[in-house]
């Protein structure tokens, strides 16, 4: 029976999921959607769709919301970002719920990530421990979405702004340096003022002459339209 | 049909519990009313959908304008007989009823009840029997529009509470089901299922179903109905779940539809400017501005060149309302996302004279700017619910702006979070290069802030699509190395291969038009 646990939580997904396509009115799945949040968590998995039928049916029934689960929601949601989820998710919470001090803490979290403050967001999260260490992977998941504005950002970075971008210092931060230089195409200089210059790997947003002109290029898929025609 | 979006509780000149008033008598039926449900009937049993069309459109109009201009029409009982007694014809009898009902008098709970139980009676009929008519596509959206007009308009109407009488408290809670929000959502969804549009639509793709061709109409004997309801509930979930703040899951309802062609949805015009307005809300919400303002775009120059055409129709005042809408929703985007390339002249132009003064103070940041953004907001935007039920408990409450304000005060909030951009911006325009310790020094801040800011414009401006790429919206763009900022300009987009194979199909439709006139 052990051995089937995790073709079990498989298929237990593939339910919620299928769920909240065919039958996602009805407020009988509350329940199915509750368990599913708890177990996108301890799996480390993600599901916007099925949190945001939950989110409804909450909307639907206030008295059976459950905040500890909405924390928890929006909690993932912070860790999808830059997608906007965790708005998307404030949209369906009454404001009287927002005004609880834990939802107000994670409000001035997503703020501070939403406008590159990284140095206040680690302060605040720090001081909020028990919202963020209840869910695994919340660290790694804001270190990929500082390191994907960064990229954006920056061709190169003085090894400061990294540091406290990421919130890794020291020893941790040489690892992490020569971890990413090796598997991610990291390029570390020595820069002439500020000691370490890390440079980025190369994308259209970081170096504009590589943007192709996808401005005018048609997908295949809208020229099969014309097929009929031209044939 | 859904003419405005008026929730004053006035006084209305009928009380169904009392028919003495102005004169109404439910059981007279003019002769003028008499001949119109008798050839409706008719009509309708020959599946004669031009005929049809024309006593819907402009028949009924016509004998509401004279005849019962404040007053309802005769009730379905007093013109029954006329018709055989045929049940279907009775509920859609009735569905025109209460519509007009809506539009020129204040509907009371009890008919708001009536209504919503007529429509379960008839969506039962659709979706269990197989329903053997064709009626136009003008009525069968109207339908879908109406319903989610109505339900919008009750949970109005429940949300306040305050002045409710005892009668009306009592019947409330009697009568919860009425307009249930699970009850909507599942209507419209059944119509999606049950249809099976969804496939029709693919198959359609790879040529094996035909639906958009023939304009929804089934040429072989059959029913348009159900097909084509099931299609307008699409447009029906997608505006449900606008007015309930779940913009992801609305658009995801609307995704079977593609927009970048023409399709049933563009066969009547109320359906076009619906599913338009919804979806570019729903993407300015989401922040996908560049999707927003492509959209708008093009439906506000469509409107200006059509809407000469439908001057007489009585959807007149409901386009224009949008068209003004969608141009306050238009200028919000610009002010955010400005990529005045994106827009059309005479839109832009349009655009200009209404609200040019407005965005200009909106890109400000200041005060006075959140103000505008509040005031363009408030005047465009959907009328937001509170899906669930009142509490009865005292003292009671009007909570009917709750849904309203909370969408408001998070796009506000959004707003905020961009103002330091503005600044930004106007130095990025003047400087190809420039290091950061001079431009914090401009802008009066110290560099970690300044970083800060930088980064902010770029989350800002690469918004995630639907797909998960990263989108660049920024007219201006730059890179940092180490701490000199290097200054972008990005080139105009103009999508020239989107225009030719529009145009490309759009000729070819002429010429098998003109081919199929020859053959007649």
């Amino acid at each position: 029976m052990g051995r089937e646990t995790p073709k079990q939580q498989q298929q237990v997904s593939y339910t919620v999921e299928q769920l909240v396509a065919v039958n996602p009115y009805n407020p009988d799945i509350v329940p199915e959607l509750e368990n599913y949040v708890n177990e996108q968590v301890s799996s480390q998995t993600y599901s916007l769709d099925a949190n945001l039928c939950l989110l409804r049916l909450y909307q639907f029934e206030p008295e059976r919301m459950s905040t500890q689960i909405v924390a928890r929601i929006l909690v993932k949601a912070l860790m999808a970002m830059p997608a906007p989820d965790f708005s998307l998710c404030l949209f369906l919470i009454p404001e009287r719920v927002q005004m609880e001090e834990q939802f107000k803490t994670l409000i001035v979290l997503s703020h501070y990530l939403e406008t590159g403050r990284f140095h206040q967001f680690w302060d605040e999260a720090a001081k909020s421990r028990h919202i963020v260490d209840a869910v695994p992977g919340f660290e790694q998941a804001i270190q990929t979405y500082a390191i994907h504005v960064l990229s954006l950002s920056y061709q190169k970075i003085p090894r400061p702004v990294l540091a406290e971008a990421i919130n890794v210092e020291g020893l941790s931060l040489d690892k992490f340096l020569e971890h990413q230089a090796a598997g991610s195409g990291w390029i570390l200089e020595k820069g002439h003022v500020r000691g370490q210059l890390i440079v980025l790997p190369r994308n259209e947003f970081n170096h504009p002459e590589l943007k192709k002109s996808a401005t005018d290029t048609v997908p295949l898929e809208h020229i099969t339209r014309i097929f009929p025609i031209l044939g | 049909m859904a003419t405005g979006y008026d929730y004053e509780e006035a006084p209305g000149t009928y009380d169904d519990a009392n028919h003495q008033d102005i004169g109404y008598d439910p059981n007279f039926v003019p002769d003028s009313v008499k001949s119109f449900v008798v050839h409706l009937y008719r009509h309708i049993r020959e599946k004669n959908v031009y005929e049809i069309h024309q006593m819907y459109e402009i028949s009924f109009q016509t004998l509401s304008d004279r005849l019962f201009k404040d007053t309802p029409w005769p009730s379905v009982d007093a013109v029954a007989h006329y018709v055989d007694n045929d049940q279907v014809f009775c509920l859609l009898y009735r569905e025109m009823w209460f519509r007009h009902l809506y539009a020129r008098l204040s509907p009371t709970l009890k008919q708001r009840i009536d209504s919503w139980d007529n429509y379960c009676s008839l969506f039962q009929v659709v979706l269990h029997r197989v329903v053997n008519m064709q009626l136009p596509n003008q009525w069968l959206w109207d339908m879908v529009d109406e319903f989610v007009y109505q339900f919008q308009s009750f949970c109005q109407y429940r949300a306040k509470m305050k002045n409710k009488t005892e009668q009306e408290i009592a019947l409330l809670r009697q009568f919860d089901q009425a307009w249930n929000v699970y009850g909507v959502l599942n209507y419209l969804q059944a119509f999606v299922e049950k249809s099976n549009i969804i496939q029709i639509l693919e198959q359609e793709k790879e040529g094996g179903e035909q639906f958009t061709a023939t304009d929804g109409y089934d040429y072989s004997g059959g029913s348009n109905v159900l097909n084509v309801l099931g299609y307008f509930s699409m447009v029906g979930l997608l505006r449900v779940h606008c007015l309930l703040g779940d913009y992801q899951t609305g658009l995801k309802c609307l995704l079977p539809i593609d927009i970048s062609q023409q399709g049933v949805y563009t066969s009547v015009i109320g359906s076009h400017i619906a599913t338009i307005y919804h979806y570019g809300f729903a993407n300015l919400m989401m922040r996908r501005y560049v999707e927003a303002i492509h959209e708008f775009n093009k439906i506000l120059l469509y409107i200006y060149k059509t809407k000469q055409y439908h001057q007489k129709s009585p959807q007149y005042e409901q386009i224009l309302k949008k068209n003004e809408q969608m141009y306050a929703l238009l200028a919000i985007c610009l002010s955010l996302c400005p990529q005045v390339k994106l827009v059309e002249e005479t839109v832009n132009s349009q655009l200009r004279e209404k609200y040019g003064e407005k965005m200009a103070r909106m890109q400000r940041y200041d005060d006075e700017a959140f103000a505008i953004y509040d005031e363009l907001f408030s005047y465009a935007c959907p009328k937001f619910i509170t899906p669930s039920a009142p509490s009865f408990e005292e003292p009671l409450v009007n909570y009917n702006q709750d849904a309203y304000r909370l969408q408001l005060k998070l796009f506000l909030y959004e707003v905020k979070q961009q103002q330091l951009l503005s600044g930004v911006r106007t130095f990025l325009k003047v400087y190809s290069t420039i290091s950061l310790g001079k431009l914090a020094n401009y802008m009066e801040v110290d560099e970690t802030t300044l970083r800060s800011i930088l980064l902010t414009y770029k989350h800002k401006t690469h918004a995630v699509d639907s797909d998960g790429k990263i989108i660049s919206n920024a007219d201006l763009d730059f890179y940092i190395d180490d701490d000199m900022i290097h200054v972008v300009e990005s080139k105009s987009v103009k999508r020239y291969g989107d225009y030719f194979l529009r145009q490309i199909v759009k000729l070819e439709g002429v010429i098998t038009d003109m081919d199929r006139i020859k053959l007649e």
